[in-house]
C-alpha cells in the first residue's frame, strides 16, 4: 500500500493526496490490469460465491452459512425494500440485495489487510451503479405511468396553485433527472475517497513521525497517530457499511417514488 | 502562507452540513425522548437524512482535492 520510496530521506513529509489513488499496471507495463480492477474482480467473485454457497442445500433449519446469507438478504428485503417501497418492492429485492452486497464488499476492501484500497473510491463503479439505478427507476416510472404521464406527474405534482409550476417544474425535472444519479455516485465515491485519505494520513504521518523524525516528541506523537489509525479503521468500516446501506436505501426510495401514482 | 484556496472553500462549505446534521439528530433525539418505542422507525429516517446532508460536505472535500 505504501507509495513512499524506501530511499527517501528525511526530506520532509510526503502528504497523501489524490496521486495515491493511481495504480500501476500489475502484470507488465503494456497491460491495463491494475490493483483496483483486481479488487473489483475478486469482490464480484466473492459476492457470487458466498451467496451461492449460502443457498446450496437450503434446509428449513439453517446452518451457519445459510443463516448468514439469509440475514443479509432478509435485511435488504425487510428493512430496505418492504419499508421503502412496500409490498410491490419484493420484485426488486434481487437487484437491491446484489447492489448492497457488491457495494459493501467493494467498500470493505478498503480495510481488508492485503488489499487496503476501497475500489469504490474511483468514480467508475459508483457512476455505473448510479446510472443503472437511474435507468431502473426511470424505466419503472415510464412503464407504470406512461412516458408523458411520468414527466407530467414529476414536474407538475397536483394540488399546487399554477403560478408556482413555472418555478417548480424545471427544478423538479433537474432534481429527479440529473441531481439524483450524480449525488448517488458522488456521495459514495467521495466518502470512500475521504476515508481512505484520512487513513493514509494517519498511518503515513505516524510512520514519518516515529521513524524519520525520531526523538521523544516524534515517537510519542507518532504512536498517538498510529493508535488513532487503528480506531479510524474501525470507524471507516462502519462508514463503509453505512454508505452501502444508504445507496441501496435511496435506490429503493427512488423506485418507490416512481411506482407511486399521483397521490 | 502556503496552501490551497480549495481548502478554505471546503472549510466554508462544511458549515452548512454541520448545522444540518446537528438539527437532524437533535430532532431524532427529541423524538426518541418523547416516545422511546419509536426508536426503530425514526432511526432509518435519521440515517437517511444524515446521509443526504453529509453528501454535500463530502462532495466539498472531494472537489477540493479533485479541482
Amino acid at each position: 500500500m505504501s507509495i513512499r520510496l524506501a530511499a527517501e530521506g528525511s526530506g520532509g513529509f510526503h502528504s497523501p493526496g489524490p496521486a495515491d489513488f493511481e495504480f500501476p499496471a500489475l502484470f507488465g507495463h503494456g497491460t491495463f490490469f491494475t490493483k483496483p480492477m483486481l479488487i473489483i474482480v475478486l469482490g464480484s467473485l466473492a459476492v457470487a460465491v458466498l451467496f451461492y454457497l449460502a443457498a446450496r442445500r437450503a434446509s428449513v433449519v439453517p446452518g451457519k452459512g445459510q443463516f448468514a446469507g439469509e440475514s443479509v438478504y432478509g435485511f435488504v428485503r425487510n428493512s430496505i425494500a418492504l419499508d421503502a417501497i412496500g409490498h410491490e418492492g419484493l420484485k426488486y429485492v434481487p437487484y437491491l440485495a446484489t447492489l448492497f452486497s457488491f457495494i459493501a464488499v467493494l467498500n470493505l476492501s478498503g480495510i481488508i489487510p492485503v488489499l487496503q484500497f476501497p475500489a469504490t473510491s474511483r468514480i467508475a463503479i459508483p457512476l455505473f451503479l448510479a446510472i443503472i439505478s437511474w435507468g431502473i427507476y426511470n424505466a419503472i416510472g415510464i412503464k407504470r405511468q406512461g412516458l408523458v404521464g411520468y414527466f407530467k406527474n414529476m414536474m407538475f405534482p397536483p394540488g399546487i396553485p399554477w403560478p408556482v409550476y413555472i418555478l417548480l417544474a424545471p427544478i423538479e425535472l433537474f432534481s429527479t433527472f440529473f441531481v439524483r444519479p450524480i449525488t448517488l455516485a458522488l456521495r459514495l465515491t467521495f466518502n470512500m475517497f475521504a476515508g481512505h485519505l484520512v487513513l493514509l494520513l494517519f498511518v503515513l504521518g505516524g510512520e514519518f513521525l516515529v521513524f524519520d523524525k525520531g526523538g521523544v516528541v516524534g515517537i510519542l506523537a507518532g504512536s498517538v497517530s498510529l493508535v488513532g489509525s487503528i480506531v479510524l479503521t474501525f470507524f471507516e468500516g462502519f462508514v463503509q457499511l453505512l454508505q452501502a446501506y444508504v445507496f441501496t436505501l435511496l435506490t429503493a426510495l427512488y423506485i418507490g417514488g416512481a411506482l407511486a401514482d399521483e397521490h | 502562507m502556503n496552501g490551497n484556496v480549495n481548502m478554505v472553500g471546503y472549510g466554508l462549505a462544511a458549515i452548512g452540513p454541520g448545522i444540518g446534521i446537528g438539527l437532524i439528530f437533535a430532532a431524532y433525539i427529541s423524538g426518541v425522548a418523547r416516545q422511546p418505542e419509536s426508536r426503530g422507525m425514526l432511526q432509518s429516517i435519521a440515517i437517511l437524512g444524515f446521509a443526504l446532508a453529509e453528501a454535500l460536505a463530502i462532495i466539498g472535500i472531494g472537489l477540493a482535492f479533485a479541482l
